[in-house]
């Protein structure tokens, strides 16, 4: 009954209960672009990997890209998630949930792209079977599994409450399968003092777990590279950097998710200015930590000027000319100077400062994973174009775009299943103008 | 006609009562493998030659009886009793005739697009001289090939020799990246040349090739069991390529052969990008003493392996 009162959910309803023609316009389009996707997969699979743009030199390209991009957008959602619960931060609460929805849902897309490089999907099994404990990439088939399974137990502890709400709401026109899921989900929470305070210490210790094991997967992540002795990733800093960029990426999607589900279902009253002045300093200060990794690594390149550093260097400063500014120059100092700078503060600037960001991250992966395989030790020596030169096809694209497309049509999905913003209290104890600041 | 027939059949009987007694005696000095070199349906030359059982073991068989050895995949872990190969490759000589290219092609099945030997054209800096540079794989002692695979599809053997499994490949290209030499190749389709070969995949054939797996130069096991020297090193022209044995400290090209410790010594071998710690097993001579001018190396080649070098200092400068 408690709960009953309290429930703002009476606002929310519409948003779970109907699809406007535009909203299912929107799904429409997605699963057309899933479909194209699923079209170029399939010509991977009848035709080979020659279908794509890869080749012995540059044997990894867009979809390792991808799957960095999305991984890191999900550890980024992990950590201001966990960070942003851990800190009781009084602001979190419109946003929150979008950061858990955004980590559970890109963790889900990341890893189908490596599975796009993998030249026998067929034996997939091995990597379990025959799994060897030295090579990183079972480091990261560990890492990657405990990640996912992490994050669903805290997703899941994050929206019991409203799972429960929802079920007590009786005014809810919903579907009877729909009730008697949110009532099995629901699991019999009633909001006891015990309950609450097991849920409580449980949402704890999963944001802190979460947030270790953000750490841990995106360095993994990121020694799948340095442990090369290729130049350009034989680099002790890649750790860090990959978990510095990759937060910083996901402070960008969050800012970019608000924007969107602000003015689809009409929140300009719960996510306002402060929210997105909050999470755009988030961005902000992330922006100094990537721009500072950034120097820092290219620095000791430049000046120490090994052969092949100094080659890659070359390399992206020629062929790489505007991904390189772009990624390590606009990405750095625009969120500098509009989140910083008073005056550029309005939420229109900041939605598009974000744009420019993931845009830029994404680059900043490319020129990482491609120059560097494009710059061996020994130079390539070959005649034909595609084997000197990496460009994805459409074949590489179409999936790209049907991961981004997976993406939105997931969000979308859970916008449906679950209200974008919590509402019930998180903590129990808060006061009801507190649940809806 | 009749009497004939007969006369095949009991000719036929009798060669292959031969052939079961010379596989029967593989048995009998252990190893049931021996028969893996007989092909019974060929014919006797009366030449013989020795062969070597994955047990270390020398064994006489004629000659043309004599097929190349595919052992097992749990065999070919194992690698030959008591030998460490390594090669040599003297700089001085190579002209860029590119007949080991093809050999080892011809030898793997191999399509155009996948080498396992390459034949680069360096030059280490802006005033030395440019030299052609033919790399097979190393086969390292410190492979971070074999490191990084997560399905130990890619091992080293206690020959020194380190083997690609295309059975148990998952073609996730980690070695690809691993490799600092850009060894690997990989099957970015099924090549029609795959199917030439009929015969069962051995890892130490290298063949029949599979799509969506790494492949790479393999030092021609099957060839080392038979008693005969990699394709690439038999196939050379110019005696470039030396093959042999660090443990009998002995290298040949098939014509010349040399003490290993003595020509490396001698002739300041070295090994390609020694600071990267890989411990590689394939030495190189220092191109002196030429026998051929670096220009040789351009004389009938196809225009478009002609093509590859165009962007090389030497044949940028050569332009100007």
């Amino acid at each position: 009954m408690e709960l009953q009162q309290k429930n703002p959910l009476k606002e929310f309803a519409p948003q779970l209960e109907q699809t406007s023609i535009q909203g299912y316009a929107w799904i429409i389009f997605l699963l057309a672009v899933i479909g194209l996707g699923v079209y170029a997969f399939l010509q991977q699979v009848f035709h080979g990997h020659e279908v794509t743009g890869m080749r012995d030199n540059v044997v990894w390209g867009v979809y390792i890209v991808n799957f960095i991009f999305f991984m890191g957008i999900s550890y980024a959602g992990a950590l201001i998630s966990g960070t942003l619960h851990l800190f009781k931060t009084a602001w979190r609460k419109p946003v929150i949930r979008m950061a858990e929805f955004i980590t559970v849902i890109s963790l889900l897309i990341g890893p189908c792209f490596i599975l796009l490089c993998i030249g026998r999907l067929d034996r997939l099994p091995y990597l379990v079977l025959f799994g060897r404990i030295q090579s990183p990439i079972t480091w990261d088939v560990i890492a990657i599994s405990t990640d996912i399974f992490g994050c669903f137990i805290f997703l899941y502890l994050a929206v019991l409450r409203d799972l429960a709400t929802l079920r007590d709401y009786e005014l809810l026109r919903l579907p009877n399968w729909r009730k008697k899921l949110y009532k099995t989900l629901a699991l019999g929470y009633t909001g006891t003092p015990e309950q609450q305070q097991r849920l409580n210490r449980a949402t704890d210790i999963m944001a802190a777990m979460v947030i270790s094991i953000a750490i841990i997967v995106y360095s993994v992540l990121a020694w799948i590279f340095s442990v090369t002795l290729q130049p350009g990733w034989h680099s002790t800093i890649f750790g860090p950097y990959f978990v510095i960029a990759a937060v910083y990426s996901g402070s960008a999607v969050l800012i970019l998710a608000m924007w969107v589900f602000r003015r689809v279902y009409h929140l300009e009253a719960y996510i306002t200015k402060k929210h997105f002045v909050a999470v755009g300093v988030i961005m902000l200060v992330l922006a100094a930590f990537f721009g500072y990794f950034t120097f820092s690594d290219y620095l000791t390149k430049w000046y120490g000027s090994e052969k092949n550093d100094e080659l890659l260097i070359q390399l992206l400063f020629k062929e790489f000319y505007w991904p390189f500014i772009i990624s390590n120059y606009v990405g750095v100092l625009l969120p500098l100077l509009v989140v910083g700078i008073a005056r550029f503060r309005t939420i229109t600037n900041i939605t598009l400062t974000a744009i420019v960001v993931v845009i830029s991250l994404w680059l900043n992966r490319y020129i990482i994973v491609v120059p560097t395989l494009e710059s061996p030790y020994l130079p390539i020596q070959d005649a034909r174009p595609e084997w000197l030169n990496y460009s994805a096809t459409w074949v590489e694209w179409s999936l790209t775009a049907a991961g981004v497309a997976v993406f939105c049509l997931l969000f979308t999905l859970a916008s449906k299943f679950i209200t974008i913003i919590p509402v019930s209290g998180i903590e129990g104890e808060e006061k009801k103008e507190d649940v809806l600041i | 006609m009749e009497e004939e027939l007969n006369k095949n059949q009991k000719n036929s009987r009798r060669q292959f009562l031969k052939k079961g007694i010379i596989a029967g005696a593989g048995v009998a000095i252990g190893s049931g493998l021996i028969a893996a070199y007989v092909d019974a349906t060929a014919t006797e030359t009366g030449e013989k030659v020795k062969v070597l059982t994955t047990d270390g073991e020398i064994m006489e068989v004629d000659k043309g009886l004599l097929k190349l050895p595919r052992v097992s995949r749990e065999e070919s872990h194992k690698g030959i009793p008591g030998r460490k190969f390594v090669m040599v490759i003297d700089l001085g000589k190579c002209k860029n005739a590119r007949k080991c290219v093809e050999a080892c092609q011809k030898g793997h099945h191999l399509p155009k697009s996948q080498e396992f030997m390459k034949v680069y054209l360096l030059q280490d800096s802006e005033k030395t001289s440019p030299y052609w540079f033919p790399k097979p794989c190393f086969h390292c002692d410190n492979p971070l090939c074999v490191s990084v695979c997560p399905v130990g599809a890619t091992y080293k053997r206690s020959d020194g020799i380190v083997l690609i499994d295309n059975e148990r490949c998952i073609g996730c290209k980690f070695c690809m990246t691993g490799c600092p030499y850009s060894t690997r190749v990989f099957a970015w389709k099924h090549y029609p040349e795959f199917d030439e070969d009929k015969e069962p995949y051995s890892p130490e054939a290298g063949s029949p090739g599979q799509e969506g797996t790494v492949s790479k130069c393999d030092f021609c096991p099957d060839l080392i069991r038979v008693g005969k020297i990699p394709y690439c090193a038999s196939a050379c022209p110019m005696g470039v390529i030396y093959f042999g044995d660090v443990d009998e400290d002995t290298v040949t090209n098939g014509t010349e052969t040399f003490q290993f410790s003595k020509l490396i010594s001698d002739r300041a071998g070295y090994r390609y990008l020694e600071t990267l710690g890989t411990r590689p097993c394939v030495y190189y001579l220092p191109p002196v003493d030429r026998q051929f001018e670096v220009e040789r190396g351009f004389g009938d080649l196809d225009p478009a392996i002609k093509e590859r070098y165009k962007d090389t200092p030497y044949s940028k400068k050569n332009k100007q």
